[in-house]
């Protein structure tokens, strides 16, 4: 049992809540395609492939109560995205989000920014629960009164209503992106974010969406000569100079703003060397990163690859500290997965508030934990059977060959269309969101 | 030792490293048996996987349509799939169907809810 505790304080994992439909027939808008909470976990915003934002709010009336878990419901949704028509490619620009990423909070309103492959937009979230009452021009409903019947002058006062939570896109940032975008990470500055598609990165300022920094542009003058591609990039927690992407090929560059206006050298390239009497035909592609996140300490950051979660000390780029296998059973089943393009999925994975565990999703609707000081990882499932209120979640295990033990399910068993691909962890409780593809589960750390 | 004997030594050792690696490759890693067995029903695959075929491939995702009307008509057909039509037996020939105003689709499709959200 694992959690933020780690050795003494073993956590157990409880079912909190589900989002979404039971039925087995998934619309292709249903499909969640990212999950992120705010920065005070108060929030949790899940984005769709029919490019809809729904935002939960955590329920804090109970909180003060040990026994009480505290619930997300539904706060705002809204359309972020629509379908577009490129016209001078012919080519169609799917509304999924591909990410979400929350602003610190800085007033009443909390801001998101939200993507789609080519547009990024700023939405400002925020609160209505007063209104002006008492005008002397108009009515409440909203007639204009007559001029002449009006006697006496009073003064408009705010008045409660029900809560009104709007949701409003205050910028646009279009046009900068040629190629998918696939990762948005919002500076430490608070002033400028980076947007990065399959061969560039931009660096953008909020307020300003008619212009874009190139940062980093790996396209080579002759496209024949490609190599690689960006995967995921994101900003250093608290170097506001600092930035990471990954690559297709597994390597992670780190590079420093203040050298250069155009970040094409790295400062530190993190490669592990790999053994050339291995390399097979699927190694590059298993290789290919599919999420860079840093820690919270900013020491550390996590990359995911189709196998393993590495764990990479900022001071070390030769290789990394830790490695653990998701799901190396499936090393033996490469084949057909390049042949039902599952090779191909890009897992994320996310750390706990204090790094001393990290999260991330497998097939059959499983998800690992895995923690680090005493390295011990377990296999959960995010399945409507085990949806009883408060119910424990119990340890899944894998039989990779051999007589099959009574608990455990045979590699061959698993459904590979059940993927979940998205989890977030609350920055600072042991409170977890893992998407599947069209539920949104919610676990709780047990409360005796 | 003389020249002989080192030499002929040197030879075993090779030899002995050689078989060795043989010994390695016979014992094959799961992921070498896997690309053998693709490799077995794809003769004609390429031996550089990750090389621009596929990136290229990843670049262009999204599907291409003719143009803004073929996307229209497609957007179209895709929101009509549940009514029974009739004239279900027009064949999906690009180009081919010059649109009427029937076939365009609503200028604001309806906005329907997150199940997320219930």
């Amino acid at each position: 049992y694992i959690g933020a505790g780690g050795g003494a304080n073993d956590v157990q994992w409880c079912f909190s809540q589900v989002k979404g439909a039971i039925d087995d027939d998934v619309a292709e808008a249903d499909i969640i395609s990212t999950v992120e909470f705010n920065h005070s976990g108060e929030l949790l915003a899940t984005g769709d492939k029919g490019g809809r934002v729904v935002i939960f709010q955590q329920d804090t009336e109970n909180k003060s109560l040990p026994q009480c878990r505290s619930e997300y419901n539904v706060y705002s949704t809204f359309q972020s995205h629509e379908p577009e028509f490129d016209y001078l490619k012919s080519l169609e620009i799917e509304e999924k989000i591909n990410k979400i990423r929350w602003l610190p909070q800085k007033n009443a309103a909390q801001f998101l920014l939200s993507t789609n492959d080519k547009t990024i937009k700023l939405w400002k979230i925020s609160e209505r629960d007063k209104r002006p009452e008492g005008y002397n021009l108009k009515e409440e409903d909203g007639r204009c009164r007559d001029s002449t019947t009006i006697t006496t002058l009073r003064v408009p006062v705010f008045r409660p209503m029900d809560l009104m939570v709007e949701a409003s896109p205050r910028r646009v940032f279009a046009n900068a992106h040629t190629y998918h975008i696939n990762s948005i990470s919002v500076n430490s500055d608070n002033e400028t974010y980076l947007s990065a598609d399959d061969l560039r990165v931009n660096l953008w300022h909020l307020e300003i969406t008619d212009r874009s920094f190139n940062i980093v542009d790996i396209k080579p003058a002759n496209m024949e000569e490609l190599t690689e591609v960006i995967t995921a990039a994101e900003f250093h927690p608290h170097q506001c100079n600092t930035f990471v992407y990954s690559s297709s090929k597994g390597t992670i560059r780190m590079c420093d703003m203040r050298a250069s206006a155009l970040c094409d050298k790295h400062s530190k390239l993190f490669e592990e060397p790999e053994d050339p009497s291995n390399r097979s035909f699927f190694s590059e592609i298993i290789s290919s990163i599919s999420d860079v996140k840093f820690s919270h300490s900013g020491r550390y950051m996590m990359t995911r690859d189709y196998l393993s979660v590495k764990i990479w000390d900022l001071n070390m780029e030769n290789r990394p500290v830790e490695t653990y296998q998701v799901h190396e059973y499936l090393r033996s089943k490469l084949c057909s997965l390049y042949e039902n393009d599952c090779i191909f999925d890009k897992f994320e994975c996310c750390w706990n508030g204090n790094d001393s565990v990290v999260m991330t999703g497998s097939y059959n609707n499983f998800f690992r934990m895995l923690e680090r000081t005493q390295r011990r990882d377990i296999t959960l499932e995010a399945s409507r059977e085990s949806s009883k209120a408060r119910q424990v979640l119990k340890p899944r295990r894998v039989c990779a060959g051999g007589k099959r033990k009574k608990d455990e399910i045979s590699v061959d068993s698993l459904d590979f269309n059940k993927k979940i691909l998205h989890t977030a962890w609350h920055p600072q409780e042991n409170i977890i969101a893992v998407a599947t593809t069209n539920n949104l589960y919610i676990f709780q750390e047990k409360v005796n | 030792m003389s020249n002989e004997t080192e030499i002929a030594n040197q030879a075993m050792e090779e030899a002995t490293t050689e078989e060795q690696q043989e010994m390695q490759d016979k014992v094959v890693s799961p992921e070498k048996a896997e690309e053998a067995k693709l490799k077995a029903r794809y003769p004609h695959l390429g031996t550089k996987p990750g090389g621009s075929d596929l990136l290229r491939k990843r670049l262009q995702k999204g599907q291409k349509y003719f143009d803004s009307g073929d996307y229209n008509m497609a957007k179209a057909k895709m929101k009509n799939k549940q009514l029974p039509s009739a004239t279900a037996e027009k064949t999906e020939i690009t180009g081919d169907h010059i649109p009427t105003p029937q076939d365009l689709p609503q200028r604001k499709p309806s906005l329907v809810a997150s199940k997320l959200a219930v």
